[in-house]
């Protein structure tokens, strides 16, 4: 029955909103890490959706595709005082956009939500239908 | 006139069946409202329901007279119903999903899949006074 498919679609979209909002949540936790496990300054870690079918051709979920290091240049900042500081007295920080984190965690919630009502609607458009002739 | 009282049965069940499958090519579209390159779709619904009202029952099949023969899967009668959406307006990744549009459309998708659920049960209901004549 197609109306289960939407608890399907919906799952698969709470999953992959999760997975960004750890993402957005992980940048927003290190946007002035200045040192990271590899040695250099934190990247920005972005996650690339991309529709998979669930059952069938026209059901069609949402899957992460891969999760991306923004290439954009590191923010430099003048700390000549720092330990991490270049010769010219700059520092390396993450290139994380705040502004757009917040965003981007705002978006991925929202749309978490919408899913989640969808899926309450479906469950009660099928409790309905269970209950035809009584 | 055997089978008169089922007709209307027969239609709403099969108004029931192409407003389950259209609420679930609305919720790819709203799970998929981040998913680049993504297209926004929707059924016809006055065509699906004509066309599903004039099939014959069971589903269409190839026959595989050969063990090499590729299966072709048992799409749904209402597949082919299924058409993009317009666009209204653009955005830079390629998605056509317009978020009001689709949770407008599941909403009113919702209240006509009630109505129809509705139609049954009074129907029954009458069918029922009309057997014990109270």
């Amino acid at each position: 029955m197609s109306m289960f498919n939407v608890f399907q679609i919906a799952g698969s979209a709470l999953t992959a909103q999760s997975v960004r909002l750890n993402a957005t949540s992980s940048n927003l936790a290190n946007a002035d890490s200045v040192v990271s496990a590899d040695g250099q300054p934190y990247r920005a870690k972005q996650v690339v959706f991309t529709a998979s079918p669930v059952a069938g051709q026209e059901a069609v979920g949402v899957q992460v595709r891969q999760v991306v290091e923004d290439a954009s240049p590191p923010r430099m900042a003048y700390e000549p005082k720092n330990p991490l500081a270049n010769e010219q007295g700059y520092v390396s920080l993450p290139n994380v956009n705040v502004v757009e984190e917040m965003v981007n965690m705002i978006s991925a919630s929202r749309a978490y939500q919408v899913n989640v009502e969808m899926m309450n609607n479906a469950k009660q458009l099928i409790l309905k239908t269970l209950a035809i002739g009584q | 006139m055997a089978d008169k009282p089922i007709d209307p049965l027969r239609f709403h069940q099969t108004a029931l069946n192409v407003q389950a499958y259209r609420q679930q090519v609305l919720a790819s579209n709203i799970a998929n409202a981040d998913t680049p390159n993504y297209k926004a779709r929707d059924i016809d619904f006055q065509s699906a329901l004509h066309n599903a009202l004039g099939a014959k029952s069971g589903s269409v099949a190839l026959a595989r007279t050969a063990a090499r023969h590729l299966p072709a899967a048992a799409s749904s009668p209402f597949a082919t119903a299924v058409q993009y959406r317009g666009e209204q307006q653009s955005s830079v990744d390629g998605n056509t999903v317009n978020s009001d549009v689709e949770r407008a459309q599941f909403a009113e998708n919702s209240v006509r899949y009630e109505a129809s659920l509705t139609f049954i049960g009074g129907y029954l209901r009458a069918l029922n006074t009309a057997i014990t004549g109270q």
